[in-house]
């Protein structure tokens, strides 16, 4: 890799020419330097066909024009960079930081930037080549075998007419991908390298705001990503008219479903390791990701009283996972357990709960009725916070909103009014079924009498608001907690003197990828019950919370716990 | 369930899909079509591997949803109709079949005819002799549907006698739809099934232009033919058939001893009992009086004044002649134990005097000679007859009184 400085700009920021030689991105400055071609993969690998100057002079019948995988990914980042921009974050995301993490990536995974000239097309392997060449090779799956892996066989194997085809391979190629090396792309062996997909870009976006600490947490991209805001699905649709997307490109840019907080979130740490990232910035106490604040955030959509908030930075304290050591991402660091900063806030919050009305069904409504009580006789300041009237309120808006969210999720339209098609052949037939869908979605939604489709709703970091303007008394924010603590020794202190552990001994996550198995039978109903309102909000498994609480407990009671077990799992703080 | 954060395309349809059947279960047309409407791009995604696939799905919703909720928009049905059947070739004759169903249950026989004939005439490869039944089915109904006309101007012609020129040409329509007609009823009814209104139509036909030999062999085959699903109506329409033609007393017994088997309850069982009943051979005498009592077995007939009737005009004819009191008791043997309980309780006497005193009288009557003269219902009916002074009853009385000893020979 070149890194000096340039001598016009002083930036380090070099680009290849077509004649090999480094040329600065920013000013434009061409050097001498040029790149030795030293590439043992490249000698070594028989395989790779000559390339045929033929395939590059090739127009396309539709006026398209060449254009490669990666430009298509490159492509989707920009737009998605475009839409955070949107929604405020700031443009060195998009400008700076984004952009350089793809490249690197490109760089590394030798799509571009190295000495395989840019300009070169890559030739696509054909199946139908007589040589044995991809059958000898057992770590390479074939092309159909790929193919009939996907969910949407129905189409391809029927449509796909390469199978057959004794044709030559130029024919193949723009048979099989509107792209140039759609199919080589699929069939590369992926062992070592990091094939790009559409679930990667929300990593590459998670990484750049991660990197810039900007206050948006993983739960809430994939949300906005869900609600529309940021290009996901059908994403294509906003590719330039002479990038024509078919065959195998579908299979690379067609996203059939949402991605998994889990899913995207490895694959950020895989990506962190693979491009050799430095430590990210520091997560200090007043950034938006560190739980302290997290938990504010939380306890007020939650509508839990801010007082609580004392409490959560007490536990932050006690667990030491308040430091930036702790928090902060070391990429290929393999002793550190990663921080899913929503999912840490929000356990913290869970474990501060259960301090204080320890939730097993009982003795939270024992406190609640004796808060009632008191609240007979508080006329002079706030109300006393009663868990039986949080509960209710919260109950009511979840069902609500949990019920309008799954019908939602039963209205998703995946389809948009680009058609796909995998062959030419295929065109006319989906092009029909267009029609008819829409002509079959017109009539029954009329029947329906409803509104056309609703409008997203405009993108926000909460999803319940409580307001102290209303007077039902439905907002806890203000509310004391007084009702449920003592005094002692001059300090406030809890009531409740046990608690119970979610889990005596902790999984390793190796042997079974987590550390905590949750199922709801086995625990009480207001556990479960909190543990549904932040599932809803961060929109994961309550199980992955559970997973979270179990750690911090086990953190917070280490000492008590290196002790000799006791007969049961309540623990006298 | 709600907690389900994985979605992708295959679930997120099978969500929708549960609530449209919710919807549909409660009748929420307008929700149903709501979401239909988000579930039809699953045609552009149809696992044809599946058992029912979306467009068999969409096409049968879409109907009921459309029956429920068009008002009365017959337009709208026929074009969502049109696009399924372009969409699924597979199915094509079994949507043609249902659409004509539809427009006959809505009274649009001549538009249902068109569908029908329309439907005849496709041929797709090797798809017409995959849905050969469909075909078959199709053609049957059209002729069914040319039946209906030639039963029109049969009518015509009869109220308005033959003469006429004008009544020629409706003469000679009415020819070529029995021609029609014939041809495909004839055909359907060849195969194994269940077909009792092309059956009756077709010998309606065949008795109508004199062809009663075929009539009668398409009726003998349609009811004793093994290979055909044993159905009682076969018998029904083979046992009118005889009686119309006069046939014999034997050949009607023989038809009539087959329903008994299979429906013991047949309303013609009454009839059966009658013709028995009049036999001199004591054979059939003795298969009325089981076949009476088999009548009563079932609960529709409780209170049926003719079959009680029937039963005590029988058991009347046993007592005075005292003689074949043995099939009074085979018959009762497996009937004592429950019998009193189904048609002689203190109640039923109550309710059958208040009701209908013939009903009285009869069951009365057979509880009087099968029972003895003290069991709960003879003698709650003789008290209030007494009271009521009704003189037939006075002379029952004094019968059964007579008789008392068979009650004690039977039991």
């Amino acid at each position: 890799d070149f890194n000096e400085r340039c001598a016009q700009c002083s930036e380090v920021n070099w680009g290849l020419t077509d004649g090999d030689r480094f040329y600065c991105r920013s000013c434009h400055n061409v050097t001498e330097r040029t790149r030795e071609i030293v590439n043992a993969d490249f000698a070594s690998n028989a395989r790779v066909q000559t390339v045929s100057r033929g395939l590059s002079k090739k127009e396309k019948n539709d006026e398209g024009c060449e254009w490669y995988v990666c430009e298509g990914f490159q492509l989707v980042l920009k737009k998605q960079a475009e839409a955070l921009e949107t929604l405020g974050v700031c443009p060195q995301m998009k400008d700076e930081v984004l952009c350089n993490f793809w490249r690197h990536y490109l760089q590394k995974t030798k799509q571009a930037y190295c000495n395989r000239p840019v300009g070169e097309p890559i030739k696509a392997l054909s199946v139908c080549d007589s040589s044995t060449d991809v059958d000898s090779d057992p770590g390479r799956p074939s092309l159909l075998h790929l193919l009939s892996l996907s969910e949407s066989e129905g189409d391809l194997q029927t449509d796909c007419s390469f199978a057959s085809s004794t044709s030559r391979i130029s024919e193949s190629t723009s048979v099989c991908s509107g792209s140039v090396d759609g199919s080589l792309y699929l069939l590369k062996n992926q062992k070592d390298k990091l094939r790009m997909t559409m679930p990667m870009t929300l990593s590459f976006c998670y990484m750049a705001l991660l990197w810039l600490r900007e206050p948006m947490t993983l739960a809430d991209l994939l949300r906005f990503v869900v609600e529309g805001h940021i290009p996901y699905l059908n994403v294509f649709q906003l590719f330039p008219e002479k990038m024509k997307l078919c065959g195998l490109d579908l299979k690379i840019f067609c996203v059939e479903s949402w991605p998994l907080y889990e899913e995207v979130y490895s694959k950020m740490l895989e990506l962190a390791a693979f491009l050799d990232l430095p430590r990210f910035p520091d997560i200090t106490e007043n950034c938006f990701l560190h739980p302290d604040m997290l938990c504010m955030k939380y306890l007020m959509e939650a509508n839990l009283p801010d007082e609580l908030h004392t409490w959560t930075c007490r536990v932050v304290k006690k667990t030491c996972i308040g430091e930036a050591d702790f928090l902060t991402l070391v990429p290929g660091n393999k002793s550190t357990r990663k921080v899913k900063y929503d999912v840490l806030a929000v356990a913290v919050i869970v474990v501060v709960l259960k301090l204080l009305f320890l939730l097993d069904d009982h003795y939270e409504w024992l406190l609640s009725d004796f808060a009632e009580e008191q609240n007979k006789n508080n006329k002079e300041g706030g109300p006393y916070f009663e868990f039986k009237k949080w509960y209710e309120v919260i109950k009511c808006s979840l069902d609500v909103k949990q019920n309008k969210l799954d019908e939602e999720r039963a209205k998703y339209l995946w389809r948009c009014e680009m058609p796909l098609f995998y062959s030419a052949k295929n065109k006319s037939r989906v092009f029909k079924r267009r029609q008819m869908v829409v002509n079959l979605q017109n009539q029954f939604g009329k029947l329906s009498g409803s509104v056309q489709p609703a409008e997203k709703p405009s993108p926000s970091s909460f999803q319940l608001t409580w307001s102290e303007e209303n007077t039902d008394g439905s907002c806890f924010h203000r509310h004391s907690l007084k009702g449920i603590l003592q005094e002692k020794c001059g300090l406030l202190t809890a009531m409740n003197p046990d608690y119970w552990l979610c889990t005596v001994k902790l999984c390793t996550e190796k042997s079974c990828g987590h550390l905590a198995h949750y199922k709801e039978v086995n625990f009480p109903q207001s556990y479960h019950f909190v543990l549904r309102l932040f599932s809803f909000l961060l929109r994961i498994q309550p199980s992955y919370i559970h997973d979270e609480v179990c750690v911090i407990e086990h953190k917070l009671f280490n000492k008590k716990l290196c002790k000799k077990p006791k007969y049961n799992t309540v623990i006298r703080k | 369930s709600s907690q389900e954060h994985k979605l992708n395309f295959k679930k997120s349809k099978e969500v929708c899909l549960r609530y449209i059947q919710d919807a549909m279960l409660q009748k929420q047309w307008k929700r149903a079509a709501e979401f239909l409407s988000f579930y039809v791009e699953s045609l552009e995604k149809d696992f044809s591997r599946e058992y029912v696939n979306p467009s068999e799905i969409i096409w049968r919703v879409g109907t009921e949803i459309l029956c429920h909720c068009s008002n009365g928009s017959m337009r709208e049905f026929n074009s969502f109709i049109e696009q399924m059947k372009t969409f699924g070739v597979k199915r094509y004759l079994k949507v043609c079949l249902e659409h004509a169903f539809h427009l006959l249950c809505n009274g649009l026989i001549d538009d249902a005819y068109q569908n029908l004939s329309l439907a005849e005439s496709w041929r797709y490869g090797e798809q017409t002799a995959i849905q050969d039944k469909e075909m078959k089915l199709i053609q049957a109904y059209r002729g069914l549907l040319d039946y209906y006309s030639w039963s029109k101007q049969k009518n015509i012609l009869l109220e308005h006698g033959l003469d006429g020129f004008e009544n020629l040409s409706v003469e000679q329509e009415m020819h070529s739809c029995f021609r029609k007609a014939a041809v495909n009823l004839k055909e359907i009814i060849k195969i194994p099934g269940v077909w009792d209104l092309f059956v009756k139509c077709y010998v309606d036909l065949l008795e109508f232009y004199g062809d009663h030999n075929e009539a009668h062999q398409v009726l003998t085959e349609y009811a004793y033919n093994s290979k055909f699903p044993a159905n009682p109506n076969a018998h029904v329409y083979l046992y009118q058939f005889l009686k119309r033609h006069g046939e014999s007393k034997k050949s009607l017994i023989s038809v009539l001893k087959i329903l008994h088997d299979l429906v013991p309850s047949h309303e013609l069982m009454i009839d059966f009992n009658t013709m028995l009943q009049k036999s001199k051979k004591r054979k059939r005498c003795r298969l009325g009086l089981e076949v009476i009592f088999a009548v009563l077995d079932y609960a529709g007939w409780k209170e049926n004044v003719k079959a009680w009737s029937c039963l005590a005009r029988q058991v009347k004819q046993i007592a005075i002649a005292e003689k074949h009191l043995d099939w009074i008791k085979q018959e009762w043997n497996s009937r004592k134990d429950w019998w009193p309980a189904f048609h002689f309780t203190h109640y039923l006497a109550k309710r059958d005097w208040k009701e209908s005193e013939s009903l009285s009288y009869e069951k009365a009557l057979v509880a009087g000679i099968l029972l003895g003269k003290d069991c709960k219902y003879f003698k709650y009916v003789s008290h209030q007859s007494c009271k009521a002074q009704v003189k037939r009853f006075r002379i029952l009385k004094k019968f059964v009184n007579k008789h008392n000893p068979v009650y004690l020979r039977i039991s």
